[in-house]
């Protein structure tokens, strides 16, 4: 096949992969978004198998087995609460391969001193360096989501100097090979100091920040293939890679946005280690007395109500109390009241993750309410059912300019009529922080694992 | 084409490309934040072509097949792992099912 016939192809994928995206301005369309993306990375393969310079196909088509079999029973057995983690590890994979190629090109085009173009080989060394980082921080991250390691923010003294020392290093070693110095073994050294500052990188970010890192590794990684599109010479990594890039910018953008927080701040703050002198300090406002009630109490509170707001937090997905909250809510609406869904961006651990695990408890998604709207809502709620959500709620953030999460966009549930607040223990959340919310008189707390108390809540309503 | 040349449209691609992506993104509800980011996951698995480029050129020695059959693998994984799981997710959001309880 002709190298013009093979582009106009590409750009037949280039397309599908814009409208992909374009379908997924809209829930009724996104699904079929998809699969004509799909569609458009086959011909992407099956063009690229066509191309004259491949010449032997059996290691192609191995690799393609293991993967694609290790990807497709991946992404079937996945619980929907598992999902950030299977997120991050797709990501990684990308990065990886990305950073892979990289390695195999400097290796077979580099031996002759000169041959390497500067653009070529800067190209190559951006896609190792940032595919790399993003291989390392997604695994990091996908540990860290499936609790392989502690959610909380490991760090340790010099911790910032010696990661930008690290990646002053690296990046150094970077320029050297692209200015001329083609050494084997100087790739090998960006590559592996790119992964440690990876992993150095991730390791001091906390759980409750882990949207704004998945966003900013899925940039990376898009931004990393788009490298390895300069380095080939091949539009449709440009442009699909670029396509990712902006998409995981303005998500970490939004999410940061969503959390009053600079990037740097969330990627260098440590934020979440637990901060007792802070904490005290802001909490000598409050000496009101956490009120806890029994299931009975509030399902009467919630049956009697005129309108209800669920507010969902990580501690919902944690319980895997999705299904359990659809069915109270089903129950309730046969009663007319009024429900619906209060959805923070940060709530969970990846930009969206309420959503999805709400939709796969059927909810419909004109009861998602994005925090604007819903915040309207809460003058005129009777009750706000706040299920393992923390720091999304926390009045501090409006109020108390001493707060770490002072600034932050809430949920204003305190507005409603009464709050009923379904939690483990008086621990503190992710964050660490204290929330007055808990002590706001308006508030009754029905402690125990989240999904139990839904489930005695669901046949106690059925009794009223 | 001179390799110049070449170089700015390929400059030329990957600036209309970022406004086109934050353009066409900037569209998305937060509602699908998740399907986006696992959407464009799946885009991203389209290094598979580098992975093949590299993985089935003529002459390569051991370490280049190793490192490049690696680089298929990731990729592959990406690419079937990300189309399927955002798939998953994409057909679980409804307007609304049957209003009766299914139990």
């Amino acid at each position: 096949m002709s190298r013009e016939v093979t582009n106009l192809l590409y750009l037949v994928t280039i397309v599908t992969f814009i409208l992909a995206l374009r379908f997924l301005s809209n829930p009724a369309t996104a699904r079929r978004g998809n699969q004509i993306g799909a569609i458009g990375m086959l011909v992407a393969i099956g063009v690229t198998f066509a191309q004259s310079e491949i010449v032997s196909y059996w290691e192609i088509i191995v690799g393609m087995v293991i993967g694609g079999a290790f990807g497709a029973v991946a992404a079937r057995k996945v619980r929907m609460t598992a999902m950030p983690q299977m997120v991050a590890l797709f990501n990684g994979v990308g990065g990886g391969a990305a950073a892979l190629i990289s390695l195999a090109e400097f290796h077979n085009r580099a031996p002759d001193p000169g041959t390497l173009k500067t653009d070529i080989s800067t190209s190559i060394m951006l896609s190792a360096i940032i595919g790399s980082i993003s291989f390392a921080g997604s695994m990091v991250a996908f540990a860290k989501l499936q609790e392989l390691i502690g959610g909380r923010p490991i760090v340790y003294p010099l911790q910032q100097p010696t990661n930008a020392l690290l990646f002053a290093a690296v990046l150094a070693a970077g320029i050297a090979i692209a200015a001329g110095a083609e050494q084997q073994w100087l790739i090998w050294a960006v590559v592996a100091g790119a992964a440690l500052f990876g992993v150095l990188f991730v390791l001091p970010i906390g759980g409750a920040d882990m949207p704004v890192v998945i966003s900013l590794l899925n940039a990376f990684t898009g931004l990393a293939a788009a490298a390895t599109g300069f380095e080939l010479e091949n539009n449709v990594l440009i442009v699909s890679g670029m396509l990712v890039g902006a998409s995981g910018t303005l998500l970490t953008i939004l999410m940061g946005r969503a959390m009053n927080r600079s990037i740097a701040n969330v990627l260098f703050g440590a934020f979440g280690q637990l901060a007792p002198v802070a904490a005290g300090a802001a909490a000598g406002a409050t000496d009101g007395q956490v009120r806890s009630a029994t299931v009975d109490d509030v399902a009467v509170m919630l049956a009697y109500a005129q309108k209800v707001v669920f507010v969902p937090g990580y501690g919902m997905a944690v319980a895997q109390a999705q299904h359990d909250v659809r069915s109270l809510a089903d129950l309730l609406e046969t009663r007319g009241v009024e429900v619906s869904y209060a959805i923070h961006p940060v709530a969970g651990r990846m930009p969206g993750h309420m959503n999805v695990l709400l939709a796969e408890a059927n909810v419909p998604y004109p009861q998602l309410h994005e925090m604007d709207e819903a915040n309207n809502e809460f003058p005129r709620t009777d009750v706000a059912l706040v299920i393992g959500a923390n720091d999304v709620v926390n009045p501090d953030a409006r109020n108390n300019t001493g707060s770490p999460i002072y600034g932050m966009p809430i949920l204003n549930v305190d507005q409603s009529q009464q709050v009923v607040v379904l939690k483990r223990s008086m621990n503190p959340g992710v964050a660490g922080i204290e929330n007055p919310l808990f002590l706001n008189p308006k508030t009754v707390m029905l402690f125990g694992d989240a999904k139990e108390s839904i489930e005695k809540l669901a046949s106690s309503v059925k009794t009223v | 084409m001179s390799h110049g040349l070449l170089l700015t449209f390929e400059l030329t691609i990957l600036v209309l490309a970022i406004f086109l992506g934050f353009e066409v993104i900037s569209k998305v509800p937060t509602l699908l934040h998740t399907p986006l980011m696992s959407g464009t996951n799946a885009i991203h698995g389209i290094v598979i072509v580098g992975a093949m480029l590299v993985v089935g050129a003529g002459h390569k020695d051991t370490l280049t097949t190793i490192v490049g059959l690696v680089a298929v693998v990731l990729a592959s994984a990406n690419v079937v792992g990300g189309f399927v799981v955002t798939d998953r997710m994409l057909e679980m959001f409804k307007k609304r099912e049957r209003r009766e309880p299914d139990s």
